[in-house]
């Protein structure tokens, strides 16, 4: 800690709110550039623990392509330090194609991906049929991206809270009230620091209800162990094209396999669903398209099966930034399905802006006052 | 008296047995190998707890959960 930080009776140079993936992106971060950071979870159910651990870029639009190209680029140059544990694997997307129209957007993708400088290569449903041979025969085609990868979040958090022990202190404190660079805990007392992050997932409006947060439920199932079925992750491009459109309930199809050799299976989404119970009609609907693609399936056991909470904005954007009305608050949230791919860019712009460096990326598309205004004056 | 394999040891059982219940009278106990390494045997009796993971004539199953049928092919996982 600065010793000017200790003199005005600051817990840290930063407070952290959250140890999810995301929080704990933000404190490694901050860490590295020399400040002293205090990380405050309550160990509630996280989404870091829950969801899928792909890390893939999409690009439903130009900040989502540039952040999660730059994201998954990030979590590469990390992958050769992280401990086996983290189970990181850089064993690329197969996007597949059923049908004329999803082979269109597959061609439309490989444009958008390769203009922008990605790895990525069309296969025929011949050659297909050939990397993926589990899969159901007379798929169209695919997409191939090959720097995408996945990860187990809930050890890589782990692992970037611990890593730079001396100047990243962890406290399990649940946060009860938030004000600007001050915080209330659940026990009453009140810690500041000159900045606060609020990183708490899907908890976040319960602290700072002017977020446009929207919960998203989802389901996943992993089976047993088996020998190599697949070895990219497979997602259909129904998943952009049909699928995950609109406001209904949905699911597609998106399997990994795990090097522990469990396969994998999301994903369903529900809005305004905020149970965490196992819906089995959802589930059922999410397995029966997976087997559609993967007709093995059927004869594998799934061990456990469960839901999760994804945290959306209306853009699908995260919010990163400091909050326009409460100077010293600064917020970290709306990473929807994707912040285990965008922790390592969102710590980042995060701490272009704290630090007043030269940020990575156009911070524009990011930052919360496209949906909370400035302050208006009276 | 019926009689499966476990691993390819011949194992005759009553009728009524489950597979967990055969394998505590085979090898050394257990159904598989965590991923870690460690050695694991079931343990809930009752379906929950997928301890009891085996192979049996190809498909994985619950070793609790399963009955002894004649020419039975019960694999534990190494
Ligand atoms: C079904 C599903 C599948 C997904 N698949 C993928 C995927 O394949 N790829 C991908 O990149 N992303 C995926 N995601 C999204 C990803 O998991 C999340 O975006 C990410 O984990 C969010 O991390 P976080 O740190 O913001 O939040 P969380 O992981 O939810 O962490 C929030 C933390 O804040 C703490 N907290 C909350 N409130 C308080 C409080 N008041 N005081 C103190 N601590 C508090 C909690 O204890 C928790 O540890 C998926 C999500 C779901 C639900
Ligand atoms: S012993 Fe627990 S599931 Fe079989």
């Amino acid at each position: 800690m600065t010793d000017a930080a200790t003199l005005q009776g600051h817990a840290a140079d930063v407070i952290v709110i959250g140890g999810g993936i995301v929080g704990a992106a933000c404190a490694d971060e901050l860490a590295s550039q020399g400040l002293h950071v205090l990380v405050l979870d309550g160990q509630r159910p996280a989404a870091t623990a829950a969801g899928m651990g792909h890390l893939v870029v999409l690009d439903h639009s130009a900040a989502e392509l540039a952040l999660g190209e730059y994201s998954v680029r990030a979590w590469r140059e990390l992958a050769s330090q992280m401990p086996d544990d983290c189970a990181m694997r850089t064993n690329g997307t197969m996007w597949l194609a059923c049908n004329e129209e999803e082979m269109e957007e597959a061609e439309r993708k490989q444009a958008a991906l390769s203009e922008y400088g990605l790895a990525c290569e069309l296969l025929s449903g011949a050659e297909l049929a050939k990397a993926e041979p589990s899969l159901r025969s007379g798929l169209l085609g695919a997409l191939k991206v090959s720097g995408d990868g996945i990860l187990y979040a809930p050890n890589a958090a782990r692992w970037l809270l611990q890593r730079q022990s001396s100047r990243v202190v962890q406290r399990h404190a649940e946060v009860a009230e938030v004000q600007g660079n001050r915080v209330r805990l659940a026990s009453g007392e009140w810690l500041q620091a000159p900045a606060v992050v609020l990183a708490s997932g899907i908890y976040a409006r319960e602290l700072c209800p002017d977020l446009p947060l929207q919960a998203k439920k989802g389901h996943l199932l992993i089976t047993d162990r088996y020998p190599a079925q697949i070895s990219h992750t497979l997602v259909e491009l129904g998943y952009v094209t049909s699928a995950h459109k609109g406001n209904g309930p949905s699911v597609a199809f998106n399997v990994q396999q795990r090097p522990t050799g469990q396969l994998f299976i999301g994903s369903s989404r529900q809005f305004d669903n905020h149970d965490p119970e196992v819906d089995a009609a959802m589930l059922g609907r999410m397995l029966r398209r997976a087997m559609d693609f993967l007709p093995g399936l059927g004869d594998m056991t799934g061990l456990r099966s469960w839901t999760g909470f994804r945290s959306a904005s209306p853009d699908g954007q995260p919010l990163i930034g400091e909050h326009p009305h409460q100077p010293g608050l600064w917020l970290a949230v709306g990473h929807e399905g994707l912040g285990v791919t965008t922790a390592t860019g969102t710590a980042r712009l995060l701490a272009a802006q704290m630090l007043r460096t030269l940020p990575p990326l156009d911070l524009e598309p990011y930052l919360p006052q496209r949906f909370i205004g400035a302050r208006a004056h009276a | 008296m019926p009689e499966l394999s476990i691993d390819g040891q011949p194992f005759r059982f009553a009728q009524g047995t489950t597979v967990a219940a055969a394998l505590m009278s085979s090898g050394d106990r257990c159904s598989r190998t965590s991923v870690s390494g460690q050695r694991r045997a079931p343990l809930c009796g009752m379906g929950i707890c997928q301890e009891c993971r085996v192979s049996i004539d190809g498909l994985r199953r619950l070793a609790c959960q399963t009955l002894c049928r004649d020419g039975m092919r019960v694999e534990t996982q190494p």
